[in-house]
């Protein structure tokens, strides 16, 4: 079945209730479906390979999401971020394509003259003029979405989601109908991470009103929140860092319908995730792990697991806080070893996961090994009782005189400095041991924080070969808009 | 047929997608489930017709079968003649 079965069941349950509102205007679950089943027509008559997206979130991105699964063509919403001559490639590589969003720039970008280019309000317009409401959900035998990968390390890959996989995620991590019709979901991911695919899928399966907020202001989803009695939100860190920074500047915000606030998508910090623990002591957090090939979502942090790490005086129970938790009934983690063995609880390698939703696949290729195995480059180790701790790409990790360390440790001992703000640790050359350790810092306040209170905390808490050769310390650290440390840009710090 | 594919009850309105797939005839109203419904409707069995619900899942008493309703109808599903029973949700904190 195809993915646009999860809105059809939707709209045939209730088609009068609402499912999304954005800028002031409310789609019910039956227009959304009317909507799509009219881009379907569209984007079938004009016999394109690719339906893209160049947009910030809008009704649109769950109209041509839904609507291109019906015509059976991948849907690829773009970063609009992007310069042009990065994005402009990316556009070559769909062509030809129906592409909805920035109309005049798409058409200094693409080439292919079978192109369909239409503004927002042009597609709208096209898709409910040609509407089969009676029409039925594909077998779904291809590719749903493809999505460009941020290339933080290479290249942006094309990552491909097949029907099978986000149908399988969602049926088997979401109950369908299951929100109270006053409930809704903020969602603010921009409409090309897969975040903001899946907010899409899961809050129509789950019939959870969708209130979208195109480009995040922390003001503003505060305001949003309050007036519309918000009950779900997805955040990445940086999103939830600026919201509690605005709370503190904010008095009398009244946040209480708040019942749950799933993030991912980036480190979380454990001073921070413990400060919104006491900001909203009425709601459920959630850390969510998961890639872009995986469909979303591997592992899950629950609320009580979070409060309980919070309140526990046993460090092993409390050092939860800093887990992305254990992985979903239906999805397999092991952490195995470079020659590809099982590595045992505590042991740190690379996280391999298994599973339907996970596709591992790519245009060019799939990265699935024997088994259905996805070797996702993430570092990590599963503690005793299957706890799974992030440690940082692979790729990150940094290789000295033969030791494997990683980033991650030592920058969470050096954000334990009270005069340390932010931190990444890379890899720089080195003569004497192939890789050694730099940290750049970004000092916090008037507290003083000298190379040798530095090197002698790392010291202290893990051990010399951690030690940094070279401390540079900086205004910010280099992040992407998702809040993604961008690790080759610090080593350029070194270099 | 796979998981994944979706059939229809020859006797009501019933559509399911299967979750999950063992040996044995898949049936609702008490006839054997299809890909596509061909001539005119039955009716469900009496003793097959408490109805099928939107969005629920449903599995046998061995759980080799799991099917997921996906258009309700006045039937009741079973596999080999033996009713399914509905699954209980066990819901996750929603992530997205």
């Amino acid at each position: 079945m195809d993915i646009s079965l999860l809105l059809k069941m939707a709209a045939d349950a209730e088609p009068d209730r609402v499912g999304l509102t954005c800028d002031g205007r409310d789609w019910t679950y039956g227009e959304l479906w009317g909507a799509a089943t009219g881009a379907a027509a569209q984007i079938a008559a004009s016999g394109v390979e690719h339906v893209a997206l160049l947009d910030t979130g809008s009704e649109a991105a769950a109209i041509a999401l839904f609507g291109a699964a019906l015509a059976g063509v991948p849907y690829c919403p773009l970063n609009y971020r992007l310069a042009d001559v990065d994005l402009g490639a990316l556009i070559v590589r769909l062509e030809p394509a129906y592409v909805v969003g920035d109309a005049a720039r798409v058409g200094t970008l693409a080439t292919d003259p079978r192109n369909v280019i239409l503004d927002r309000a042009d597609f709208l317009t096209a898709a409910l003029a040609t509407q089969d409401p009676d029409r039925d959900a594909g077998e779904g035998a291809g590719i749903a979405v493809q999505l460009f990968t941020s290339g933080t390390t290479a290249a942006p890959k094309a990552a491909i989601l097949r029907h099978f996989n986000l149908v399988s995620y969602i049926i088997g991590s979401v109950e369908f109908g299951a929100a109270e019709e006053q409930d809704s979901a903020l969602v603010s991911v921009p409409p090309y991470h897969i975040a903001g695919i899946s907010a899409l899928m899961s809050s129509i399966y789950a019939m959870r009103r969708i209130l979208l907020l195109p480009a995040f202001d922390p003001a503003e989803w505060i305001g949003l929140a309050q007036a519309h009695r918000v009950s779900n939100a997805f955040l990445v860190p940086t999103m939830l860092s600026r919201i509690v920074e605005e709370l503190d500047k904010t008095d009398g915000a009244d946040l209480s319908s708040l019942r749950a606030i799933a993030y991912g998508g980036g480190k979380m910090p454990i001073e921070l995730i413990g400060k919104a623990l006491d900001l909203f002591p009425q709601t459920a957090f959630t850390n969510a792990y998961g890639l872009t090939e995986t469909s979303s979502t591997v592992a899950l942090l629950g609320p009580d697991e979070h409060r309980a790490a919070q309140g526990s005086a046993d460090p092993a129970i409390r050092a939860r806080l800093g887990s992305v938790g254990k992985p979903l009934p239906s999805v397999e983690i092991e952490i195995r070893d470079e020659a590809g063995h099982a590595l045992p609880a505590g042991e740190a390698g690379e996280i391999y996961v298994r599973g339907d939703q996970v596709s591992g696949e790519y245009k060019e290729r799939s990265a699935l090994i024997a088994d259905g195995w996805f070797p996702t480059r993430d570092a990590g180790y599963l503690d005793a009782d299957g706890y799974l701790f992030l440690s940082g790409r692979a790729d990150d990790v940094i290789v000295r005189g033969g030791e494997n360390m990683s980033p991650g440790e030592i920058e969470d001992v050096l954000l334990s400095h009270p005069g340390v703000a932010d931190a990444a640790a890379v890899g720089i050359a080195s003569a004497e041991w192939g890789e050694a350790v730099g940290v750049a810092i970004v000092p916090k306040g008037d507290i003083a924080a000298s190379d040798d209170d530095l090197k002698k905390l790392i010291r202290d808490r893990l051990r010399s070969s951690r030690v940094p050769e070279r401390i540079e310390r900086v205004e910010a650290l280099p992040y992407n808009e998702m809040g993604k440390l961008l690790r080759r840009e610090v080593k350029k710090l070194f270099s | 047929m796979k998981a994944g594919t979706k059939l229809k009850s020859a006797v009501c309105d019933t559509e399911v997608m299967v979750i999950k797939l063992g040996p044995g005839s898949i049936e609702c109203g008490g006839a054997p489930m299809v890909e596509e419904r061909t001539g005119d409707k039955g009716v469900p069995d009496p003793a097959f017709a408490a109805g099928t619900k939107m969005g629920k899942r449903y599995s046998d008493a061995a759980a080799s079968f799991e099917l997921l309703c996906v258009k309700p109808g006045a039937g009741s599903l079973s596999i080999d003649g033996v009713a399914c029973q509905l699954k209980d949700a066990k819901p996750l904190p929603s992530s997205d």
